[in-house]
């Protein structure tokens, strides 16, 4: 089982998805946004960061790195994909997943440990029970999720909502409970499919008990476990 | 072609112009044996300006103690290195940004994170850690608010983008700061020994590369004509001496040059500052003792019809010089090339000692390297000890009125939870990514940070740690200077054994009015003077830093404030400490002795309004020995909890451990103190700990062979804070008094804007 995450340039959390996947016992490369060749990859992780420096919009000129092309071809065929905060915007903007993320409500950059429930869905990324509550760390800008009617609808019918902002027994306020004022306490969707998966927190920052905790550390074992599952 | 020089009635008007006094002038002068051309008096007033050259300071800086074991590098490099152990360093520097920010605070403090960070990454270091010290006016003034909420949105955009966490800091907000408030930024990078790499040119025929950014007229004269004056009425014509940044570059810059040191492609390193490329190329001919030939009309310009002065002293952003040698040229241009990177031969080494600078085949320039970062007059400015000190040292703070019930008392240490001053900082620091690079401890919002060593970029992480804080509370500085900056160290000291840090190596940022005045210099000297003492005392060295002279606006200066950043290492990283309260049932232990000291303390600004009076006694001795039993207290697994007593005193430090963890206490204060005192003292050399009650007795005769007073003072427990006749306040009371404060005066602030243009 072999992880590539790509390094686009202005990426800053590549390398922090790779120590995750090697704490966690699996392999990992790196994959330049340049390449054009992906083979090798049993599953497809775009990373956090400010690609691009996140100008014109985030994630809109990562699209157009000539790696990208490979990625939806990849996902296309069915190849897990996952995208974490700025690689769930590139994955937006690239059409892999609809709606899109727009500035957080309070229009402050937010860092900071959140509540998350894991929904009913069908994300082949995720073998948690529905219902399970994890704390990861959110930190973006741009996480406001928003998508038309419509959309929303599919999403709510065809369990494409993965994950929700909650409070810490898992419940939701009637205001919302997104920091970020997200649609629908969205945190976390997937494609019909259930193989691409884009979601604003960074679980591959709590999978060490000496940095930030192990909340995640389950979070990303499930994902893991997934993966590997969904790749033979 | 030969240089054409100006005319003999131009010259010394310019150079007055460009912030040079005429007898400088006459010194370079001297040096040329002519009159300058104008590139040459451009790059000699900035090279000459306080800024670049500290001609006000250096000789008091000599003070300071700059070696020690761990030293790798001190002082005279971009950043200062100490070794951590297993072959890895750190290095770092914190760096002011104060006059640019007063203008035009988001670009300022964006830039002044931008710069500090690329001094660590050209020593070769991975940049893995920020920290920030701000002080403003109060927030009930628009204009403090405009700053301070665009400072700190301005450290984090260009931080969080580079993805190099935010992970500490300290804020006042003091009316001495209202017209001039202060950016100090710090940055800390790790690397192996190894790779330590330093910015000096050698090698005659090895080329001059240029990497990053194109260079236009953004900046020019920033060193000299932001840094080194006092600002006036027309401060806000000189928003455009101030630089813009784009930490995209930035970050491409960091891959880049970290990539093209890991595959030794390169003799030296620098990068742009202050003064541009004047000071990164005449700073490393002169420490290599090699001579320059750059030809300006080769760097890639912005903007049109630039001349050779204005391309020499831009201080556009994002810029750093290489030297390599000519065979590796072709592979160091292809590793900026694959990261988007423009890289530009701007000139060679030469062996002539000589600064060259041609515009195409015209010279414009030629004077002896060392001369520009050398040659500066040193001053020995006047000293007079302010007359103001008198009158406010003598003031006694018990002839006041004080609260005595318990009622007045817990009412007080309510309001002193929501001073600015002290409430939680979560407002700020969660608009800063203080996680990624997945090494950070100890997050912010307790007495140190605490970072793993590891770097896995690399795929290399340790069990080591380093613990760091920035301290300086500049009202204690403005009543004594020598005992604030004494107090400004013990601080950051005691914050990182609080963590479990034995501190190792400091930075510091000197924050003082105009040194031009007798009574400033006095402070600034004191100051100096009383962090040396602290640090020979600790047996610390001081490895880098900086001096912001001319904060002043309108004839009065800042208080004194000279920040200290501290690093101090763990030898295993999960043997940290933090403020929270653990467990029910556990002791609670004051550390320390308490006196009835509130001169200078944050209860009496905030009840009274006053700031005068003596600030709190500082023993060194008492403080290394206090420190060095926290750090063996922690190790051992002995304490639960550790927190300092500051701003505030004991009251507010028990109150911090309940808020953090949740947690009340009942409490015996210290007794024969009025009841302020024995609460809001701000006695120096004291920690609250918590130990497991069967532990008390093994902490007591660890603190009798550091000779420190160790004394219970109560219990964890319950959901309220009480302090027998004193205080009783709850969890809920404490939350809300201590938690909203910056975002209400942010926030609420807004409301009433909004409210004063619906009238309008």
């Amino acid at each position: 089982m072999r992880f590539g995450v790509v390094r686009f340039p202005g990426s800053n959390c590549e390398q922090d998805v790779v120590h995750a996947v090697e704490h966690l016992g699996h392999d990992a490369g790196y994959i330049w946004h340049g390449d054009t060749d992906i083979s090798g990859y049993d599953a497809i992780v775009l990373p956090g960061g400010f690609s691009y420096g996140d100008y014109i919009r985030c994630g809109a000129v990562a699209r157009f790195s000539p790696v990208m092309a490979e990625v939806i071809r990849f996902a296309e065929a069915g190849g897990p994909v996952i995208g974490i905060c700025n690689g769930f915007q590139i994955l937006t903007e690239a059409h892999l997943l609809p709606g899109a993320l727009l500035r957080n409500v309070g229009l402050k950059f937010i860092c900071r440990t959140v509540s998350l429930r894991v929904e009913e869905s069908a994300c082949e990324w995720l073998d948690l029970p529905a219902g399970t509550v994890v704390r990861i760390p959110i930190n973006h800008n741009e996480g406001n999720y928003i998508c038309d009617p419509d959309t929303l609808e599919r999403l709510r019918a065809g369990g494409q909502i993965v994950l929700r902002y909650c409070e810490p027994d898992g419940s939701r306020t009637e205001g919302g409970s997104a920091p970020n004022g997200a649609l629908d306490d969205i945190a976390g969707i997937c494609n019909e499919r259930g193989n691409v998966f884009g979601l604003m927190p960074h679980p591959e920052r709590v999978v060490d008990p000496v940095s930030g905790g192990t909340d995640g550390a389950a979070f990303f074992a499930a994902i893991a476990k997934r993966a590997v599952e969904v790749a033979s | 072609m030969t240089l054409e020089t100006l005319s003999t009635e131009l010259a010394p008007k310019l150079a007055v112009e460009l912030g040079l006094k005429l007898d400088e002038y006459e010194k370079v002068v001297t040096i040329l044996g002519r009159v300058p051309s104008v590139t040459e008096l451009y790059m000699y007033s900035l090279m000459w300006s306080e800024h670049c050259s500290y001609k006000h300071s250096r000789k008091a800086l000599r003070m300071f103690p700059t070696s020690g074991e761990a030293v790798l590098q001190g002082p005279g490099e971009n950043a200062g290195v100490i070794r951590v152990g297993d072959g890895w360093a750190v290095a770092f520097k914190m760096e002011s940004h104060n006059h640019p920010s007063a203008i035009e605070p988001y670009q300022g403090a964006a830039t002044g994170v931008g710069g500090i960070i690329r001094d660590i990454f050209t020593m070769g270091a991975r940049p893995i850690a920020s920290l920030n010290s701000l002080r403003f006016g109060t927030l009930d003034k628009p204009r403090q608010r405009y700053l301070f909420e665009g400072a700190v949105a301005g450290i984090g955009g260009y931080g969080n983008c580079l993805g190099v966490p935010t992970v500490g800091g300290e804020v006042y907000f003091e009316e001495a700061y209202e017209g001039n408030c202060l950016i100090n930024a710090m940055s800390i990078g790790l690397m192996r020994e190894e790779n330590l790499t330093r910015a000096v040119g050698s090698g005659p025929g090895n080329l001059v590369l240029l990497i990053g950014s194109t260079t236009g007229r953004d900046g020019i004269g920033g060193a000299s004509t932001l840094a080194s004056q006092e600002f006036d009425e027309k401060a806000e014509d000189k928003r455009p001496s101030v630089q813009v940044g784009d930490p995209f570059e930035e970050k491409l810059l960091i891959e880049a040059c970290l990539e093209l040191l890991d595959e030794s492609l390169l003799v030296a390193l620098g990068d742009c500052g202050a003064a541009g490329l004047t000071s990164s190329i005449s700073e490393m001919a002169s420490r290599g003792g090699v001579g320059v030939d750059i030809d300006a009309a080769a760097v890639p310009q912005r903007e049109d019809a630039m001349k050779a002065f204005e391309i020499m002293v831009s201080e556009s952003q994002e810029r750093m010089v290489a030297v390599v040698t000519p065979e590796k040229l072709e592979a160091a241009m292809a590793i900026c090339d694959k990261w988007g990177l423009r890289s530009t031969v701007i000139g060679t080494i030469t062996d002539t000692e000589r600064f060259v600078v041609r515009m195409g085949e015209e010279v414009v320039a030629d004077m002896p390297a060392a001369t520009l970062a050398h040659d500066a007059p040193l001053y020995d400015p006047a000293m007079e000890r302010p007359a103001y000190l008198d009158e406010l040292q003598a003031f006694d703070p018990m002839t006041l009125e004080h609260p005595e019930t318990r009622e007045a008392l817990s009412a007080m240490l309510l309001d002193l939870l929501a001073s600015p001053n002290i409430c939680s900082r979560h407002w700020i620091w969660e608009q800063y990514d203080h996680q990624v690079m997945v090494n950070t401890v100890v997050v912010p919002g307790c007495d140190a940070a605490v970072l793993r060593v590891g770097d896995t970029g690399r795929g290399e992480v340790s069990g080591r740690g380093i613990a760091v804080s920035s301290d300086c509370n500049g009202r204690y500085c403005y009543l004594d200077p020598y005992a604030g900056a004494q107090i400004a160290f013990a601080e950051a000291a005691r914050n990182v054994a609080c963590s479990g840090g034995r501190a190792a190596a400091i930075t510091d940022c000197l924050n003082f009015g105009n040194p031009e005045k007798p009574e400033v210099y006095w402070t600034f000297h004191e100051s100096v003077r009383g962090l040396s003492d602290a640090c020979t005392a600790f047996g610390v060295p001081v490895i880098s830093g900086n001096v912001s002279f001319y904060n002043e606006s309108f004839g009065s200066p800042i208080y004194p404030t000279p920040t200290v950043g501290l690093v101090g290492l763990l030898d295993h990283v999960e043997q940290h400490c933090t403020m929270a309260f653990k467990r029910d049932g556990d002791a609670v232990v004051l550390l320390g002795r308490t006196r009835n000291e509130l001169g200078g303390s944050e209860y009496l600004k905030v009840a009274h309004g006053m700031v005068a009076g003596r600030p709190p006694k500082v023993d060194l001795v008492d403080e290394r020995l206090l420190d060095e039993l926290l750090v063996t207290a922690i190790r051992t697994g002995i304490v639960r909890s550790a927190h300092d007593c500051s701003e505030g005193g004991l009251a507010v430090a028990l109150a911090e451990c309940c808020i953090a963890g949740g947690r009340g206490a009942t409490i015996d204060p210290p007794g024969g103190l009025p009841g302020v005192a024995a609460l809001f003292s701000e006695s120096q050399g004291r920690v609250v700990v918590t130990v497991a009650a069967d532990h008390f007795d093994a902490l007591k005769t660890l603190a009798a062979t550091h000779a420190t007073p160790c004394v219970k003072i109560g219990m964890v427990g319950g959901d309220r804070l009480r302090m027998g006749g004193l205080a009783d306040v709850s969890l809920d009371e404490m939350r809300a008094a201590y938690e909203p404060t910056l975002e209400r005066l942010v926030h609420g602030a807004e409301t009433l804007q909004s409210e004063e243009l619906g009238e309008g």
